[in-house]
């Protein structure tokens, strides 16, 4: 993958994001006829990338994909452990270090099961396959006298069993069997898949051992804070240099490169204090004074940019998807429904603020980051330090939440600079203010959704969204959302409406715009499923069946179907991504959807009688290959105080690997989802972000969390994602409840005092 | 100046208005406790200064003269680990873990104050601890499990 972004079509930028088609995973699985000596050091099996059995019999497993939470780094060790038939405690665990050999390692997009669980099965059951056949000629038995059983092999002719240790040496020396020759176990025979196995790092999580990119040491190490440009692209003024060298502790005060736009996954500039410890960094950076200029940007005022968005909305129409004539049946009917929606820019706002720790030995660079993929690392410093990205030793260490904000490493790169100038390592600090200040926001967002309706029947939808794209950050032609943003939520509108329209209306980016847990699903869905319950209402129905009626019978999707040439330019036509997967190996299947939201329809009781000032709201999506429904109930007090006692989640993801971990993603999205809807706000005035800290930026608190019941409908399916498929259902349940309660429809985020009398 | 830091006599000759989370995780190398927002928003950084929950970040180091801190690292005794920790573990709350250190250390702080916390009481203690996954519904559970006797500490 190339990491010059500067001069890419916008198509070849999208794919750097995970989230288009057509991104190519590796997933080594080895070719006929290698012998597994070949891959690792003699004596030691090695199946694939994934795994090496060592000589004592322990299984090392390269976990390549990141932990921040979501539980990769436990369900994938789950995979291949079951198919080796391995016992847990022979497990060692490596950490992730960045290395092509390893496919793809970018933990974006919910991936790590949904792209790796064929792979890291195969690992697993190739080398058991080997120990099984060195087993197997050492006993002078056929290969099916023997049989893997929790790190052992035992012979069924003799009742003998050794050890997985006693066949490492002979079986280093097959071939490793080729991905068509490997015998994958059956569903019943599994021992980790589908079981609730304890979180790997538990025990180092509760002593306070584990080590996230803030806790990173190395010897002889100075810590670094900066103070940069408020606005991207702003330019270092003045700074009072001989101030912050006065501070006690402070040791060197370096300049950073200034920021050349688009800016991708560059530093933005600005002037890093370095000192003996993080505090005395921080004092010596309010010493500079650090004064900048505000470039191109330095306009941008998010109250004034809402009225260009709405313009943009009333103009120029980019059709993305176009099923039947929506505009000609909406134009002809007396009975038609229009409603406008907005989300403003909403952070991450990771518990963990960004840090990266770099050590120069010689000419050598290795770094410790809590980056989502070590790769982007690699790629993003090398040409800040003239070397070639496989020379980087990158090693991932755990994440504090990430969502997607981790998987820009702008802040690697100040780390790796500043160690080569200081001759020492380096830790980057970036503070909560930092991180508030330079993030890469999720974009801002207006909405208008139009159907015109006939005896209750849904006969068209409309539906615009404009905002600025992802893309604006690579590539600064970018202007409103891209067919790969649309795909998410718009182009795949699971309904069988005959007239059916999606388009896009122009927007420029005047700050980062990143991905964020769900990405264009959380305003794409807020508007439909907003829009949904809206015309349940105007209908006389309830939302469950309006949902029914409107999605029609079981049958696949293909978005691609309704999307005529229709995009001139180089954009050629709008294409549909499917979260970069196959429909044949990911299908859109509507009755799965359907599923889910009766299931959380029961589970919830929705339709019972509910008191005063009480409400339940719903919605349902597929996002990431899974198919989630959630159901919220909120009770709204005469003053407007609003309570959300619980919320129930249903969900189909195809295979759950680990269903404890399923349902504490489905807990946590809820909360993450509620946080942005009742508080997150993000705005800019003179180019600058206003916020600050968890004051500006609130998110949930323990006395916002409702408790969240999870059902995971038992599947055979290919696993699907499970990080960010809860998220985009809840803001549209939340409103919907809040309307159900109160009759007061709540159109734009945050609702904040919205309710307040 | 000294005081104890998990049972040890520690001594600091430094600036006493820098704040205790900075001593602990860059002077002694102690990360247990986390940095999350530095400004008393969230309580990641929470420890014990005389057995009662504090925020690290606004503690200074000259307030802590003479005073017993315990941090996440000294909450267990040896091997045998406390109740809450056990109950961390068998209702398994983590998600990414960052905030779990300072969880720890507020609902000990409360367990220790009042055994039997009402839930709404557990609420109050632990408003002040940001989880941005949102594992606050097992935090509650896991505080519970504590209270009513059904975890007790000791080995994983
Ligand atoms: S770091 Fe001290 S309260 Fe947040
Ligand atoms: S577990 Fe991630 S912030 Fe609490």
């Amino acid at each position: 993958m190339s990491f010059d972004l500067q001069n890419v079509s916008r198509r070849g930028a999208l794919k750097t994001l995970g989230v288009a088609s057509g991104l190519v995973i590796a997933a080594p699985i080895v070719a006929k006829g290698v012998r597994a000596e070949a891959m690792g050091t003699a004596g030691k099996l090695v199946s694939t990338a994934y795994l090496t059995i060592a000589e004592n019999g322990d299984a090392h497993i390269f976990i390549h994909r990141v932990e921040m939470g979501q539980g990769s780094r436990t369900g994938l060790p789950q995979v291949v452990a079951d198919e080796l038939e391995a016992d847990w405690g022979r497990l060692v665990f490596e950490p992730a270090f960045g290395d092509r050999k390893f496919g793809d390692q970018n933990t974006d997009g919910s991936t790590s099961i949904r792209r790796f669980y064929d792979a890291f099965r195969h690992a697993g059951a190739a080398a058991r396959q080997m120990l099984e056949q060195a087993a197997a000629s050492h006993w002078g038995v056929a290969p099916s006298d023997v049989e893997a059983k929790n790190h052992r092999i035992h012979n069924k002719v003799t009742g003998a069993s050794e050890d997985f240790a006693a066949f490492v040496k002979a079986a280093s020396k097959l071939e490793v069997p080729a991905a068509d020759d490997v015998k994958l176990k059956s569903r019943p025979q599994w021992r980790y898949i589908g079981k609730p196995v304890r979180n790997i790092y538990m025990k180092d999580i509760i002593t306070g051992s584990s080590q996230f990119g803030q806790d990173v040491r190395k010897e002889g190490m100075l810590f670094a804070v900066a103070a940069r440009p408020p606005v991207v692209g702003g330019t270092l003024k003045s700074y009072d240099k001989e101030a912050a060298m006065a501070v006690q502790g402070v040791v060197d005060v370096v300049e950073l490169p200034a920021l050349t736009l688009p800016a991708i996954f560059k530093p933005l500039g600005g002037v890093a204090v370095l000192a003996t410890n993080t505090w005395s960094a921080m004092k010596g950076r309010e010493a500079l004074n650090a004064q900048f200029e505000g470039g191109e940007n330095a306009d941008y005022d998010t109250s004034e940019y809402e009225k260009t968005l709405w313009a943009s909305i009333e103009g120029k129409d980019t059709t993305h998807l176009k099923r039947g004539d929506a505009g000609a049946v909406i134009a002809a009917s007396d009975d038609i429904l229009s409603a406008d929606y907005f989300v403003p820019h909403q952070h991450h706002m990771t518990m963990e603020p960004p840090a990266a720790t770099a050590v120069w030995e010689g000419e050598n660079l290795k770094m410790w980051v809590c980056c989502q993929d070590p790769q982007a690392v690699q790629n993003s410093v090398a040409p800040f330090v003239g070397k070639q990205p496989p020379e980087i030793y990158v090693e991932a260490t755990l994440l504090g939440g990430a969502f997607g904000r981790k998987s820009k490493p702008d802040f690697a790169v100040e780390a790796a600079l500043l160690a080569r100038h200081a001759g020492k390592p380096v830790k980057m600090v970036w503070t909560r203010e930092d991180d508030v200040h330079h993030g890469y926001f999720h974009t801002v967002s207006a909405l208008r959704v139009t159907a015109a309706m006939d005896g209750g029947k849904v006969t068209a939808w409309k539906q615009k969204a404009a905002y600025p794209s992802i893309g604006g950050t690579f590539n600064p032609a970018a202007n409103g959302p891209g067919s790969f943003e649309l795909g998410l939520g718009l182009l795949d509108l699971p309904f069988s409406v005959e007239n059916l329209q999606v388009d896009g209306g122009d927007a420029k980016a005047h700050a980062r715009i990143g991905w964020l847990r769900s990405v264009a699903n959380i305003q794409q869905v807020f508007a439909t499923g907003s829009f949904v319950d809206e015309l349940a209402h105007k209908a006389g129905k309830n939302t469950v069946d309006m949902w029914m009626d409107m999605i029609g019978e079981d049958r696949l999707i293909n978005p691609t179907d309704d999307m005529p040439d229709l995009i001139p330019g180089d954009e050629g036509k709008s294409t549909y991504g499917n979260y970069g997967e196959s429909l044949e190996r990911h299908p859109f299947d509507t009755a799965r959807l359907k599923a889910v939201l009766r299931k959380v329809a029961d589970m919830a009781g929705y339709g019972r009688d509910m008191p005063e000032g009480k409400g339940m709201g719903v919605c349902v999506h597929r996002s990431f290959s899974s198919y989630v429904a959630c159901a919220i109930e909120v009770e709204v007090a005469d003053g407007g105080a609003l309570k959300i006692p619980r919320a129930w989640m249903a969900v189909d993801c195809g295979v759950a690997v680990n269903p404890d971990r399923v349902k504490s993603q489905m807990e946590g999205a809820v909360v993450f989802a509620l946080s942005h809807a009742l508080h997150g706000e993000i705005s800019f005035e003179k180019g600058a972000v206003v916020q600050s800290n968890f004051d500006g930026y609130p998110v949930c608190r323990i006395d916002e969390a409702p408790h969240v019941e999870t059902a995971i409908i038992a599947s055979d399916r290919v696993p699907g994602g499970v990080g960010e498929p809860g998220v985009p259902p809840v803001a549209p349940a939340l409103v919907n409840a809040i309307f159900a309660a109160t009759g007061k429809r709540i159109r734009r985020l945050p609702v904040r005092d919205q309710l307040m009398a | 100046m000294d005081f104890k830091l998990n049972g040890q006599t520690v001594s600091f000759d430094g600036d006493g208005e820098m704040p205790l989370l900075w001593f602990l995780r860059d002077l002694q190398g102690m990360t247990g406790t986390k940095f999350g927002c530095g400004a008393g928003l969230c309580g990641a950084c929470t420890v014990h200064v005389d057995g009662m929950a504090a925020r690290s970040c606004q503690t200074f180091m000259e307030d802590v003269e003479g005073m017993e801190v315990t941090t996440i690292e000294g909450l267990a005794s040896g091997d045998t680990l406390h109740a809450l920790q056990v109950a961390w573990a068998e209702n398994d709350v983590p998600q990414c873990g960052y905030c779990q250190a300072g969880q720890i250390m507020q609902a000990a702080s409360l367990l220790s104050e009042n055994p039997s916390p009402s839930d709404q009481e557990i609420e109050e203690a632990m408003y002040g601890n940001i989880c941005r996954c949102g594992t606050y519904q097992r935090i509650k559970k896991a505080i519970r499990d504590v209270a009513d006797g059904k975890v007790k500490g000791g080995a994983l």
